[in-house]
């Protein structure tokens, strides 16, 4: 991809005004009425009314649903009454609230660090295994990553049963006695680990996968060189490897990040937030209030609290990808 | 892969060599393996329900399972095909899964376009929303898209998923398509139209096939969001339960048949197979659309 691109003038960096488009190589495109005019908007007009339905409008819902007073009875009998701030100064007056909110991102420090470090490794080993290890590696990744969620996630409840599960089993064979007839899921910890297991295990595929593909496209000359010009392996790592690989890695990074702060099914199906609040996280919380309790009210105003502290996350996210952006389209 | 070995003429001198050689060697063996560990950690959960699904009852209800299965049998797999609803169930998914996909993809294809090949006030800020619109909070959006859905009549409705599904395969398919449209060069169409073809018969006689494996790859991934979708599906599909697709009843599966964890491990099997396979016999396509999409996306 990038060996197309860089043919063509660098564009000038964000906020230096329009690009200038008599520069370079676009100057060999003939003028083409039909990339003018209509038909560009008529291109995107489908994708944006989408979006618009779909996407923004449910949203503008969900901050109103937030600022009213919003259960079973306004859902069946409509007139809403607006409360202001009310739901807001409810949920942050709630200290189990707040203890879902500490969860949640100890959750996601715990996933997310696993995740980063762990496939980044399977990525340097990949690149580094002889051709049929590679293919061997790159297909487990593939085969692991396709794995429906669901399918995965009814698949770690059998592994670890309590009576039947093979973790269970192999753990005392192993000789941890204690782990015999473990009841995993009646345990807050226990629960939490399968969790972040599951969620690890199916994460890491896409992330080392992306890694391994941006670590495949230095240029195996800048290797080369450095090597002849006698570069020790970590100089070369740090020299090379690294800017070509660290926008990549930040990209995974807040995407992870953001995956795992949305988590929602494996938890959902696996523990239901248990046992106890255990597993409990946002968007979790954010259901339980909203459908099961009857407080869609509170359930969105959750719901908006965890977009705000997601969208910490986007403008990380963004930064990236601008400056991706000035590399020329 | 040539570039990481070491060419001869930067070999180090003779009394480092030896050293490095056995470092050489014990390096290439922990690499294996951990190639190995990898690959067994990876594939274990699936080959345990694959396992699971083929193993008799008193077998798998056993104090100490057993890693292959002793003898093997497909009651399970009868078991699961023959559960009410299963082929109903099978079929919702398809339809909602292929509509969703082929929606996203006509309406991604020209927006792609539009994004990759033309000149236009507020490209940028298309992309910037497309982008935007790929970190969109599903999970947060459940509940006005519940209410949505219900005050215009959708809820329960299969057509509901299928717009809900588009949305979300939507900016993905979008963003990798422009990926790829920009890697096909716009002299090819240019010389098309040069030679009498209208822009339109130029981008389907010339780009639209050098794209097949982009659309290939957009596809998989669409399908696989899709194919894999539980929330919307569990908490929009109420009433009817006729319109429930593969996941939520795969996730009831437990309830319905108590502690028949051999059919629970088929009925995963069967859900989980046509992406499995899919994936697998597409690998290339997908490494190649992650390096388009995710790389530069």
């Amino acid at each position: 991809m990038t060996a197309v691109r860089e043919q063509t003038a660098p564009r000038p960096p964000l906020g230096t005004g329009p690009p200038r488009r008599s520069a370079g190589p676009k100057t060999r495109r003939p003028s083409n009425p039909t990339g003018r005019g209509v038909w560009p908007y008529a291109l995107i007009a489908p994708a944006v009314l989408g979006m618009l339905y779909l996407l923004v409008y449910p949203l503008a819902r969900a901050v109103v649903i937030s600022l009213q007073d919003f259960g079973l009875r306004q859902l069946i009998v409509g007139d809403a009454r607006f409360v202001g701030l009310d739901n807001y100064a409810t949920l942050l007056g709630d200290s189990r609230f707040w203890e879902v909110v500490r969860r949640t991102f100890l959750f996601m420090t715990v996933s997310v660090t696993l995740i980063m470090v762990l496939s980044t490794l399977v990525a340097l080993m990949t690149e580094r295994l002889g051709r049929f290890g590679r293919t061997a590696v790159l297909s487990a990744l593939v085969l692991t990553w396709a794995m429906p969620v669901i399918a995965a996630t009814t698949v770690f409840q059998w592994l670890f049963h309590s009576e039947f599960g093979i973790v269970n089993a192999l753990l005392t064979d192993l000789g941890f006695g204690s782990f015999h007839r473990y009841p995993w899921f009646a345990h807050g910890p226990a629960a939490f680990v399968i969790v972040v297991a599951l969620v690890v295990w199916q994460s890491v595929p896409f992330a080392a996968i992306t890694v391994y593909s941006a670590l495949t496209t230095v240029p195996a000359e800048l290797y080369e060189s450095a090597r002849l010009d006698g570069a020790s392996g970590p100089r070369i790592f740090r020299s090379i490897t690294l800017p070509v690989v660290r926008p990549i890695f930040l990209l995974v990074f807040s995407l992870e990040v953001i995956w795992t702060f949305k988590a929602f099914v494996q938890i959902w199906v696996m523990t239901n937030g248990g046992p106890g609040d255990a597993t409990t996280i946002l968007p979790v919380y954010a259901v339980q209030t909203a459908l099961s309790s009857q407080r869609y009210d509170l359930g969105s105003a959750a719901s908006m609290v965890t977009v705000v502290l997601m969208s910490g996350v986007l403008v990380l996210y963004f930064r990236q990808m601008l400056r991706q952006e000035d590399e020329p389209v | 892969m040539s570039a990481t070995r070491p060419s001869p003429r930067t070999r180090p001198l003779t009394g480092t060599r030896t050293r490095s050689g056995t470092g050489a060697r014990t390096g290439r063996t922990t690499l294996n393996a951990a190639a190995v560990v990898t690959v067994v950690v990876c594939l274990f959960p699936v080959y345990w329900m694959v396992a699971t699904a083929f193993t008799p009852t008193r077998d798998i209800q056993s104090d100490s399972p057993r890693l292959f299965p002793g003898t093997w049998t497909l009651d399970h797999f009868r078991t699961a095909v023959g559960a009410d609803g299963f082929g109903l169930f099978w079929r919702n998914s398809v339809l909602v899964t292929l509509s969703a996909v082929l929606l996203a993809l006509a309406i991604a294809l020209g927006a792609a376009y539009a994004v990759a090949r033309m000149r236009w006030k507020g490209r940028r800020q298309f992309m910037l929303m497309i982008f935007i619109a790929q970190m969109a909070p599903w999970e947060s959006l459940i509940i006005p898209v519940y209410i949505i859905s219900r005050d215009t009549d959708m809820l329960d409705r299969l057509p509901t998923l299928t717009l809900v599904y588009f949305m979300m395969t939507l900016p993905f398919t979008v963003i990798v398509l422009r990926g790829f449209i920009g890697t096909i060069p716009p002299e090819l169409e240019e010389a098309a139209q040069v030679d009498g073809c209208t822009r339109p018969g130029a981008f389907r006689h010339i780009a639209l096939p050098l794209l097949a494996p982009g659309l290939m790859a957009t596809s998989l991934f669409g399908y696989i969001t899709a194919w894999n979708e539980f929330t919307y599906a569990n908490f929009l599909i109420i009433k009817q339960q006729d319109n429930r697709t593969l996941p939520v009843w795969l996730s009831s599966f437990q309830n319905v048949f108590g502690t028949d964890w051999g059919a629970t491990m088929a009925a995963s099997t069967l859900f989980a197979a046509p992406a499995l396979v899919v994936f697998l016999l597409l690998q290339r396509h997908v490494t190649a659309g992650f390096a388009a999409g995710a790389v530069k996306g």
